[in-house]
């Protein structure tokens, strides 16, 4: 049904396009450069109209394109942070004497801990631990402030729930920090020594994002995840469809140009990407408050070119498989790979050198990167010239070769 | 139901190309995020701007570049020019050494540091204030003379489950899951939306067989597919990046299997909803990628989001495998501490099959 559908709207149209050029037939000879022009617009605007319609018709579409790319943003805009609110602790006092309690105390105070287990025993909280009820256990020993009061250094223990080792080497820094002020107030107690201490200030100050939210960062990443989904995934799926249902065969005998075509096909995608970019956009500015500091022009401009690079590679994926379930495969192994290597998620630093190679076939790094630099620092032209550029030579590679495939497959 | 069954076997089994991705495509990826993800720090490009040139600034730099955290981009002379190494993202963070650091150390037992960092991505910034900071402590240990008879706490600090702090710990659960849930939801959400599209689920329909058991018929095969693909990711984890499995093997096979049947049911309560393949596709990547990867606790630690979407993150089917996962692979665990979840994952199967087969229309449009 549909596919008869569809082919019966483009043989209408392309007659129609057809008859438009007869009737300026007479004139042929002095504006015929001139009516193939015409003409050839044209086509491709009947194509693109075609192409519309077609995505339209289909109910589902409307808030798959629209709506979920929205709410995502809204929602997973949140999720993304390393910053660890507080840590549930478990505590083994096993002195009970009035240092061991100042130290507990010192936690204590700490919004950052909360201590949820209190007890003697190390094989109970261990069993806590095991169960994920709490993450961190300090054992202080018995001997604890009779070791202090005798001027002997004394070990406590601190023991960290790893499985998330990112989380646990911050948690135990925290806890280590705390035990480090304590050491320093007993220093100081000791007169004798609290005078040739030296003590380096360190004073942080953080550039561009001085309340470390992470939500500033991540939206622009955020929204350019999804606008570079979108755009692959519909691109990736169009021409293997027509294959699939046949109907590329009935497209190839019409007299349409295969790059008019292509033109025609990318278009609606390409105007949808751009407009739920910047929809994305106007929401991470008046919802999130993110700032916007570089020209929304260049934005603009190197977005245009961009979406022609991510089309490019769907529409390549597209020619190169047989069933839409393969380009859908396809599409989305390289998506996993463009999205988690891009340092979006994970820093591109901490990664092996290989991998990070890898990146510079990543466009979406490329992108992301572009994108931070110029709504949160500011970045003038100049200074994202290696962006623009790399980004518009992958784009005339990506929709030369996805034209090239197209062309030699049908 | 026998024939119906062999149908979908060679179905499947004939279209080689999907096959390969179908195997190969986990593989890569596995071993791909395996070996590439890693959120230990190292080499992050750093500016020194030294004011003082001496005896201390010197030792001080010295201990930053050599460890392996930092790497030396700029040695700045003045404040000109850090704007625009920050700017063009050259830089990650700037230390600045006051003047007559020595003498000030000596003299006033004091001293400052600054560090500048740019944190346009905050997650990173902290953890490279952190380290800094670490160093910067150790540095203040070594230039203070040790204090003979005086009272010290010395913490002992112990990584349990994972002691080398490894990453692979974080990612393999992850990426099995993701891997497992998209593929199979994906697989059964096309192959009932192909029939539709083509028209050969008319076919289907006419035919004596009942709805429920087209639905298990399409189901099966992917089972046993995904079931062997959840093996040979597990057996990768195993042999390449030595993840232990400290808990009972068959007790994390049979979780996989649960949670590969839950997300062959969410697939095909997709594809009774979509309308076309495309539709069908689109919602079980686009609508699930993105969520399964950030609320599931793959990366991002649940118990830091917000408190809504703790809410959220409940009804993410991955979240509760990643933790089953975890509990068995990692801690060690047993069946008694995982119950919950497992039931959990027994209610979304259930929930998505009863959907389905409410769904699932008998009559054409």
């Amino acid at each position: 049904m549909l596919s008869c559908l569809c082919g019966s709207i483009f043989t209408t149209k392309s007659q129609g396009a057809r008859g438009n050029f007869k009737s300026f037939s007479v004139n042929k000879k002095r504006f015929g450069g001139e009516i193939r022009q015409i003409n050839r617009m044209k086509t491709i605007l009947y194509i693109i109209q075609k192409e519309f319609l077609q995505i339209f018709r289909d109910k589902m579409m409307l808030p798959i394109i629209f709506v979920i790319p929205i709410f995502q943003l809204l929602i997973l805009a949140h999720t993304a942070t390393f910053e660890i609110k507080y840590v549930d602790m478990g505590i083994i006092d096993l002195d009970q004497s009035v240092s061991s309690r100042a130290l507990v105390q010192k936690f204590e105070a700490s919004p950052f801990f909360k201590i949820n287990a209190r007890s003697f025993s190390l094989e109970k909280l261990s069993d806590e631990m095991q169960d994920a009820r709490i993450e961190q256990i300090l054992y202080i020993p018995a001997d604890f402030s009779e070791q202090l009061e005798k001027k002997f250094p004394v070990k406590i223990q601190l023991i960290t729930d790893a499985v998330d080792g990112a989380a646990a080497g911050l948690m135990s820094a925290y806890a280590l920090n705390i035990i480090k002020d304590y050491n320093k107030s007993l220093l100081m107690e000791s007169k004798s020594v609290a005078s040739s201490i030296k003590t380096i200030d360190t004073r942080t100050s953080y550039w561009y994002n001085p309340d470390l939210d992470y939500k500033t960062f991540m939206i622009p990443g955020i929204l350019v995840l999804l606008v570079s989904i979108i755009g692959l995934f519909l691109s990736g799926l169009n021409i293997v469809k027509e294959k699939e249902i046949g109907t590329i065969e009935q497209l190839n005998v019409t007299p349409i140009r295969k790059h008019h075509f292509i033109i025609g096909k990318l278009t609606p995608f390409w105007f949808i990407a751009m407009f739920d970019l910047f929809f994305g956009l106007a929401i991470a500015k008046f919802v999130f408050d993110i700032p916007i500091i570089g020209s929304i022009g260049l934005i603009a401009s190197v977005a245009s070119i961009y979406l022609v690079l991510v089309l490019g590679i769907g529409l390549f994926i597209s020619t190169l498989a047989d069933t839409q379930q393969q380009a859908m495969f396809i599409a989305w192994f390289f998506v996993m790979i463009f999205i988690l290597l891009s340092g979006l998620f994970m820093p591109v630093e901490n990664m092996p050198d290989w991998a990070q190679a890898i990146n510079i076939l990543n466009p979406i790094a490329y992108f992301i990167d572009f994108m931070r630099m110029v709504m949160l620092k500011g970045a003038q032209m100049a200074d994202v010239m290696y962006h623009i550029i790399s980004i518009t030579i992958y784009a005339i590679i990506s929709i030369s070769l996805a034209t090239w495939r197209y062309k030699k497959v049908v | 139901m026998k024939n119906f069954l062999i149908k979908e076997f060679l179905q499947i089994f004939r279209d080689k190309r999907t096959l390969i991705i179908l195997f190969g495509i986990p593989i890569v990826q596995v071993l791909l995020f395996g070996f590439a993800l890693k959120n230990e720090m190292r080499d992050v490009p750093i500016a020194i701007l030294d004011q003082s040139k001496d005896e201390y600034s010197r030792q001080l730099i010295h201990k930053i570049i050599s460890s392996e955290y930092f790497v030396l981009q700029e040695n700045l002379d003045s404040e000109k020019g850090i704007e625009e190494a920050f700017r063009k993202g050259k830089i990650k963070e700037l230390i600045v050494i006051e003047s007559n650091f020595a003498e000030k150390l000596e003299k006033e037992n004091r001293a400052v540091v600054q560090l500048i960092l740019d944190a346009s991505n905050p997650n990173e910034a902290s953890v490279i204030s952190s380290y800094t900071t670490a160093i910067l402590n150790s540095f203040e240990r070594e230039i203070n003379p040790s204090f003979a008879g005086v009272p010290m706490i010395i913490p002992e600090t112990q990584m349990r489950f994972n002691p080398e702090l490894r990453s692979v710990f974080m990612f393999v659960p992850g990426v099995i899951t993701i891997i497992l849930m998209l593929v199979s939801a994906m697989m059964t959400s096309i192959s009932i939306a192909r029939e539709k599209e083509l028209g050969t689920m008319e076919v289907l329909l006419v035919s004596p067989v009942k709805p429920i058991q087209i639905i298990l018929g399409k189901v099966f095969p992917y089972v046993i597919m995904s079931f062997i693909s959840a093996i040979i990711i597990l057996l990768m984890a195993f042999t390449v990046f030595e993840m232990p499995i400290v808990g009972n093997l068959v007790l994390l096979l049979a979780e996989s299997l649960l949670f590969i049947v839950m997300a062959l049911a969410l697939g095909i309560f997709i594809s009774t909803v979509a309308n076309s393949q495309q539709t069908a596709m689109l919602l079980s990547m686009f609508a699930l990628l993105l969520p399964s990867i950030l609320l599931s606790g793959f990366i991002f630690p649940i118990k830091n989001m917000p408190v809504i979407l703790q809410y959220v993150s409940q009804i993410m089917p991955p979240k509760w495998f990643v933790i089953i996962i975890k509990n068995i692979m990692i801690r060690g665990n047993d069946f008694g501490s995982i119950w919950k979840e497992t039931l959990i994952i027994f209610g979304f199967t259930v929930f998505f099959i009863g959907l389905s087969v409410k769904k699932f229309k008998i009559r054409l449009e």
